[in-house]
Order: structure tokens, then C-alpha cells, then sequence
């Protein structure tokens, strides 16, 4: 537990994302199994101990500490698995007890009932220090807070052992914590895992955003890009399971599409929610700001089935019947997928079409009607190009409509991190209401070049007329032109307004704050 | 017995001591001030006449120029006093910075004492804590919670020579307040077998020579604003808190920021400061000091100021013991915990 807990708390403090990935390589590499297995499990959020909540802890104190105390101590300290790492009393000196591994703690708690599980806690608690008390009860109870992915994690594997992430995706969801078949084969102590019959991520392929090249369409077919989030259905092995693009597991989100995806097969499309926002009642696609509605629930209600109904546009087909088929050309998978398709759901499962063009030309023209159509752009892949995991050049391009563009005024600035710890470069900009008001439309950290964020920098420090904690709040006398793919509405600005990839486009130092855009002129391009 | 009451008056901006018309560490300018230490929270500017221990003065009379061989300004050693309107001051020592005091009133057979700011642990750069007995025990409460448990100091300046030893190529820029932490956790650097020199930011070099001056030696120190970039690699920087992650640390070599304060022993406190490297070093009494004392003194009444009071307030009531909070107002400079 001490080198956990070490882990731990030199992550809660290490903001960079390379040195958060040195400390977990290092710890893959120097700890046993199966301990770094069951650290990694509690990293990427894999442990789950029904029986040990956070009210679990909190009767655990009350029996120890005073209640008002225990509740000032939780108000200051604002988390209860900390505050109760600090508050439980230290072992005393020279009655330490023998090393409690992770292994030991993991078993003890996953044993744990309602009625022995504050025991079997306070006995855990009572052999370690507080730095071992912190990583046991986040550990307990979930939620991390040190800003490790799931994607984190697997790289940081892939680069203790010198394997590929490609392998280490796939391999991941095969196999329970403590992941040992993973670990030996890292190692070379042991062969890759047989995946047969198993529900496993196949990482995914991504595409390359077209800048000014000029596409042959003999080479090249292309789809509409749809705004919803990339899936991979995989029924297999008796098990049917939606992955995200991190290779994230969101089939509890949406469990209409688990009952009806019965297909031995592994598909890859578009995540949408019925509607007519994207391409009309053609497209069948609501906006992405409904299909958020329904993201990252555990459960669903009956209403949001019923008011957001999900479906899935599929554009790829990566196995069927048993056959791997992404070592194969597009079009041949294509082909596959348009016989494949009809034996889906048609209520919950449609084809992405094929966008007839003949020329690069026509095409552009198409592109160019994205807008008005209220779709994101089109995908171009190559004919001939198999399926191959992450983004390989020349093979996919997405080719985003242009961005819409509003001045702003800059209301607020933040500083970043790492790197750019010292600089103010976040910032939240406005636009005018009729009665000469700004209200916030949205925020940016990026856009400009390095040259420029020094600039704002100094705009930032020489301007400030308020402060709030880490906020400056600036005079509002900048113009910022800001770029950005959409706008919606939304309740969570008190403009009514979000913007979906907002940049900084240009700094517009020649023009001044009352002419940037009106809200009404926002709100009018809100899709 | 005289009741204290008729003759201490708590006030939001400070003590008055009717008897003798003076206040103690009042937070506005008044004729006649009794200070305990000369942190900008109980020493402020603007008074007519000043009493405080010679090193307080200094203190007083660098930061706010205030002149100490003035008629009306007296330095009060440790274990001396005067006498005001009946009322007998004595200074005695709070452990807390060079020249903190704790201040003794004895008034018709009744004793109070007012602590200021206290640390009971060991500091090479002051003046230990002394139990002076009493009646009614003005403490403070900065970590008048049982969370506030501040480790062993050995250990976390442990942790800092590890930090500048780990990664020769970078440097640790700590952030401690410029007067008393910062002095502090250089001569706690000494004593650890630091010989290095220090680099310091400008807002430390006079307090550094005021405390080399009184007899604390702190070694080598240069200035940031005079040394090169590669000189200061696997070194230690010294800056007030509020130069961390700003401009000014650019120009050090790629700096791992910790802070010396006893707020570091909370993660989010620490995380919200983007500190990597917390140093839980206080010049604060912890949980463990607070109620320790307040046991030893066992005065019949204890009188909370600034901090926590809710905290230990609920401690002495579970302990029986007599007490109430004080709500003083401009306390709590979170920079100098």
C-alpha cells in the first residue's frame, strides 16, 4: 500500500499529463502482481465495492470523533474520504504493523457486507499512515480525483512494457482486474491473450482534417459527417457491449440499443438521437446538444428513452459471423455492410450513405451546403485502405464545414496549466443584449499563436478590474473574433447560448467593444 | 478579583485595555498599541505609540518605517513589562516569529494573557514558547480543527532536499511568506546539511538581513534577480507565495513549486494553489498544540480569536472547560500560515 498510496499523492499533485504517465510506468514497472493490477483497476475507475459507501466512512468516524467535529472538519476539508484520512487516529509509535498490500485490502473490502464492512474498514484503516489511509478510501470509495484516464492508464502500459496501445486496447476489456494475462504477456512471460468469443475494443480509425489538398473521388469515397459520438457495437461471446472512442464502456446509457444489437458482428457508426436538426427530415438526426441528454447516465429513465430515442448510423463493419474483416479494403467492407445491414433493427439501426459525386468539385459545392443543411461536413476515405487503428495519414479525412466567426468581447481570463501555468490564456468572452448589456457566450484557450498569448497576457495583467479567486475580470475593450462549429441553446449560460468549439480566430485590436455582434445576432445561427 | 470584562474590552478591530487606554494588535491606527509580532495582521501602521519586543520594532520600523528610537515608542524585552493605569504588561515568548510575544496583563489580582499567533514545536529562528499561567487565555485557533496535524518538520524539509535532488536539471521554488517562514525553512535547511546557496526573491532580502542581523544566520543567499538561469538548476528558490506561477518565476529552470504552510496538509487547499510539492511547515500552533495548551495553561476561562474558533470552541466544551470566540476582523492572513 505504500507505494500506492505514493503513487497517489504524487499524482493528485502533478498536473502535467507526461509526468503523470512517468509515475504510473514507473510503478507498473517496480511493483508485483497483483498489486499494480488492482492500482490500475483503481485508476481507471474498475473497483467497485457495493458494500463500502461514503456513508460507510462517515458512521466509521462518527463512532470515533466527535459528530460536530467530524462535520466542521468535513466542511473545511470539502471531501469525506480526506477528511477521514486525516482524522483517523495514527498507529502508534513502534506498533507497526506488518505492510497491508493492495491485494489484501482489495479482498478484504470485495468480502465486505453492510453489516462488517465499517469493521472490516477500521481494521484496513488502523494499519496505515495518513498518506495510505487517503489512497485506501479513495480506493473504497471510488472516484479518484487524479486526473488519470482510462487512456492514461492503457499508454502508461503500453510504454512500461514496449507494447503496442493498439494491442493493449483490445486486450483491456477481455480481461478482469487484476489484468495478470495482461501483465505477463507485457512482460513476455506469456503469449497474447486469446480473444475468441469475447466482446473486445477494437481501437478505432481516425481521420486526418483536410487542409487545402484536392481529393481524387476515383480514390476517395465520401459520407456526411454526422455530429453524435463514435460508437463500436460488439456482440460476441454472449455479450453485446457499446464502446466509446476512448474505448470507454456506454451500453448502460443506452440499453435500447443493447437489447436490439443480437448479431454476431462488431460495427462502427455514429451515436444520434431521432430528429430533424441534421439534414432535415431526410438526415432523421437530432442536434448533438439532445443526444447530450442522454450521455453519461447510469441508469435511464422511461422518459428520456421516449424523448430521446437513440439510434445508430453504421458506416463500418469490423467483424461478422466470426471473421475479422478489417485487414480488408473499404470496399469490400462496404460491400459486407450493405448486406449486413438489413439484418439490424431498422427502428434503431441505419446505413450512412455514400455521397454520389463524380468530381472534387461537386463535392466542395456540396460541402459548402453543409451548413445550411445543419450537417458537420463529410468524411472522405480511401477505397483501398484497410481498417487500421488511430490516425494514419492519407487514408481518412474529415473535412468540417467552414466555422461560423462572432467578435467578442473578452470579460474574464484564467491561467492555464502546465506550460502555460504563468500565462492568463483562458478566456470568456461576451456579446451585446439589446439593452447594451455583455452577457458570457462561451470560453477559449486556444487559436493564437505563442506570440499572441503573450500579448494577451499582458492585455490580461495591464487591464484587470476585479478579482475572483484565480479570475481576473478584465475591462471590456477587446475584441476577440471568435470561430466556432455550432451554437445551441443551453439553460447553463445566463446568455441561453453554448458554442460548440470555440477558438480564437483573430485578435481584433482595430475595433471597438460596442460594435462586436448583439446576442440576437448568436441567436439567430443557433441550430 | 476584578471581572475582566469591566476592564478587556473585545472589540472587532482589536483589544482594548480601558485601564491603561491602549489596544492590543488593533487592526486601525490608535494613540496606543501593544503589538504581538509583526505580521501586517497585528502589526499595523499608523500608530501614535508602540509597545513590542526590540525585535518587533525592527520588524515594524523596515516595514512600515516606523521609528523606533522615537520617545514614544517602547521595546519591551522578554520577561519585562511596564505599568499602565494599574495594569502590569509583561512580553514573554510565543514561538511563533523573531520577536512574537505573548502579552501577560495583571490587573487588581486578575491575570490575562493574549497569545497573538503561537507554535509550540521547535524553530531555530526564535524564541521557544513559554506557559505563562493565568485566568482567562486569549489563544488563537488558525487550525482549530482536528484535521490540522502538522508532521514532524524534519520530514517534510526531508522531502524538499529529496525533491531538488531527485531532478538536477529543474529547480524548487518555495513559496513561504517573507517574514518568519521563509527564514525559517532556510535555517531548517542548515541544520539539514544544506550549504548550497539559496536564491531568493527581492520582497525576502531585507527581512533575510534583519534576522541575520539579530543573530539568526542563514547562510549564502543571492538573489534571483542577480543570478543566472543555469546557476539556479538543483538549487532551492525562496519567493513569497504569491510569485508562484506568475511572471516572475519564468525566468527560474523549468521550478517545481511547493509551498511551506500549514494549509498544505489539505490535497484540494494544495491542488487549487497548482502546487506540486506541499511542505506542511506552519508557524501555527496545530490541533495537538492548540488543546495541549489550553490543558497546561488550564486558565478558568479561554477567549478564541481568529481562525477555527467553532473548532476548538467545541473542543473545550466537550472538555468542560469554559470559553468563548471572539470574532476579530481582518485576521487570518492565509499567505503566512
Amino acid at each position: 500500500m505504500k507505494r500506492f498510496a505514493a503513487l497517489i499523492d504524487r499524482l493528485v499533485y502533478t498536473r502535467s499529463r507526461n509526468s503523470k504517465l512517468a509515475l504510473i510506468v514507473d510503478y507498473l514497472r517496480h511493483t508485483p502482481d497483483p498489486d499494480r493490477g488492482w492500482a490500475l483497476a483503481a485508476l481507471t475507475g474498475a473497483l467497485d465495492f457495493p458494500a463500502v459507501k461514503a456513508g460507510t466512512v462517515r458512521a466509521l468516524l462518527g463512532a470515533r470523533v466527535d459528530e460536530e467535529l467530524f462535520r466542521l472538519s468535513r466542511h473545511f476539508v470539502g471531501d469525506t474520504a480526506e477528511t477521514a484520512a486525516l482524522l483517523w487516529p495514527d498507529a502508534p509509535l513502534g506498533k507497526e504493523a506488518e505492510e497491508l498490500s493492495v491485494a489484501q485490502a482489495v479482498d478484504a473490502l470485495s468480502s465486505a457486507t453492510r453489516g462488517d464492512a465499517p469493521a472490516i474498514l477500521a481494521s484496513l484503516l488502523d494499519r496505515l499512515d495518513g498518506d495510505g489511509r487517503y489512497a485506501l478510501l479513495k480506493l473504497a470509495l471510488g472516484g479518484m480525483r487524479v486526473g488519470v484516464s482510462a487512456r492514461l492508464a492503457k499508454q502508461a502500459f503500453a510504454q512500461a512494457f514496449d507494447v503496442s496501445i493498439d494491442d493493449v486496447e483490445e486486450l483491456w476489456h477481455a480481461i478482469p482486474p487484476p489484468y495478470a494475462p495482461l501483465f505477463a504477456w507485457g512482460e513476455g512471460k506469456a503469449p497474447r491473450p486469446d480473444l475468441t468469443d469475447v466482446a473486445f475494443f477494437r481501437p478505432f480509425m481516425l481521420a486526418h482534417p483536410l487542409e487545402g489538398e484536392s481529393i481524387d473521388l476515383s480514390d476517395f469515397a465520401a459520407e456526411w459527417k454526422w455530429d453524435g459520438i463514435r460508437v463500436q457495437l460488439v456482440h460476441g461471446g454472449g455479450e453485446t457491449r457499446i464502446y466509446s472512442r476512448g474505448g470507454e464502456e456506454i451500453g448502460a446509457a443506452f440499453p435500447e440499443l443493447l437489447a436490439v444489437f443480437d448479431q454476431d458482428a462488431v460495427i462502427d457508426g455514429e451515436l444520434l438521437v431521432r430528429g430533424e436538426a441534421q439534414g432535415g427530415a431526410e438526415g432523421g438526426a437530432a442536434s448533438f446538444n439532445a443526444l447530450q441528454q442522454r450521455l453519461g447516465r447510469k441508469t435511464v429513465a422511461r422518459k428520456m428513452l421516449a424523448d430521446f430515442p437513440a439510434f445508430v448510423r453504421v458506416y463500418d463493419l469490423l467483424a461478422v459471423d466470426g471473421s475479422d474483416l478489417r485487414a480488408l479494403p473499404w470496399h469490400e467492407r462496404r460491400r459486407q455492410l450493405e448486406g449486413f445491414v438489413p439484418r439490424l433493427a431498422a427502428s434503431h439501426f441505419d446505413l450512412s450513405p455514400v455521397i454520389a459525386a463524380a468530381h472534387f468539385d461537386e463535392l466542395a459545392t456540396l460541402r459548402a451546403g453543409a451548413r445550411d443543411a445543419a450537417i458537420e461536413g463529410v468524411m472522405l476515405k480511401r477505397r483501398d485502405a484497410p481498417y487500421v487503428a488511430g490516425r494514419r495519414a492519407g487514408l481518412w479525412y474529415k473535412w468540417k464545414r467552414d466555422p461560423l466567426v462572432a467578435d467578442c468581447v473578452m470579460m474574464y481570463a484564467q491561467r492555464g496549466n502546465g506550460r502555460r501555468a504563468s500565462f492568463y490564456s483562458d478566456y470568456t468572452f461576451g456579446c451585446w443584449t439589446d439593452a447594451g448589456e455583455l452577457l458570457p457566450v462561451g470560453k477559449a484557450y486556444s487559436g493564437f499563436t505563442d506570440d499572441e498569448l503573450k500579448w494577451l497576457d499582458k492585455f490580461v495583467r495591464d487591464h484587470t478590474i476585479g478579482r475572483f479567486g484565480p479570475v481576473r475580470e478584465v475591462e471590456k475593450t477587446l475584441v476577440l473574433e471568435v470561430a466556432f462549429d455550432s451554437i445551441h441553446a443551453s439553460k447553463r449560460h445566463k446568455s441561453g447560448l453554448a458554442m460548440r468549439f470555440p477558438r480564437i480566430s483573430r485578435i481584433r485590436r482595430d475595433k471597438p467593444a460596442e460594435e462586436a455582434d448583439r446576442i440576437a445576432t448568436l441567436r439567430a445561427m443557433a441550430t | 478579583m476584578a471581572k475582566a470584562k469591566t476592564w478587556l474590552e473585545p472589540h472587532p478591530h482589536g483589544l482594548y485595555v480601558r485601564p491603561a487606554d491602549l489596544w492590543i494588535d488593533p487592526a486601525r491606527p490608535v494613540e496606543r498599541a501593544a503589538v504581538t509580532h509583526g505580521h501586517a495582521d497585528h502589526a499595523r501602521s499608523g500608530h501614535h505609540a508602540v509597545f513590542a519586543t526590540p525585535e518587533t520594532l525592527a520588524i515594524m520600523a523596515l516595514r512600515y518605517g516606523v521609528d523606533i528610537a522615537a520617545h514614544h515608542n517602547h521595546a519591551v524585552a522578554y520577561g519585562e513589562g511596564f505599568e499602565r493605569g494599574g495594569v502590569r504588561f509583561s512580553f514573554h515568548p510565543a514561538g511563533h516569529v523573531l520577536g512574537s510575544a505573548q502579552i501577560l496583563m495583571e490587573y487588581q489580582g486578575e491575570r490575562i494573557v493574549v497569545t497573538g499567533d503561537y507554535k509550540r514545536r521547535a524553530d531555530p529562528t526564535c524564541a521557544p514558547f513559554e506557559t505563562v499561567a493565568c485566568d482567562i487565555f486569549i489563544t488563537e485557533a488558525t487550525f482549530g480543527l482536528p484535521v490540522f496535524r502538522h508532521p514532524p518538520t524534519e520530514g517534510e524539509i526531508a522531502k524538499l532536499l529529496a525533491a531538488v535532488r531527485a531532478e538536477p536539471h529543474r529547480c524548487v521554488l518555495v513559496g513561504a511568506y517573507a517574514l518568519g517562514k521563509a527564514q525559517r525553512v532556510i535555517a531548517e535547511l542548515r541544520a539539514a546539511g544544506w550549504h548550497a546557496p539559496i536564491f531568493i526573491h527581492g520582497a525576502l532580502e531585507r527581512m533575510c538581513a534583519l534576522y541575520s542581523d539579530h543573530g539568526v544566520p542563514l547562510g549564502e543567499l543571492r538573489l534571483v534577480s542577480e543570478s543566472a538561469k543555469d546557476a539556479m538548476a538543483g538549487q532551492i528558490i525562496l519567493a513569497p507565495p504569491s510569485a508562484l506561477n506568475d511572471r516572475w518565476s519564468r525566468r527560474l529552470p523549468d521550478p517545481v513549486t511547493a509551498m511551506a504552510s500549514g494549509w498544505m496538509r489539505v490535497r484540494q487547499r494544495a491542488r487549487q494553489r497548482m502546487v506540486e510539492l506541499p511542505l506542511v511547515i506552519s508557524d501555527h500552533a496545530d490541533w495537538d498544540e492548540l488543546t495541549a495548551t489550553i490543558a497546561e495553561v488550564d486558565p478558568q476561562e479561554s477567549w478564541i480569536t481568529h481562525g477555527s474558533e467553532e473548532g476548538l470552541l467545541r473542543w473545550c466544551e466537550l472538555t468542560q472547560r469554559k470559553a468563548r470566540a471572539l470574532h476579530l476582523i481582518g485576521r487570518d492572513l492565509e499567505e503566512e500560515a
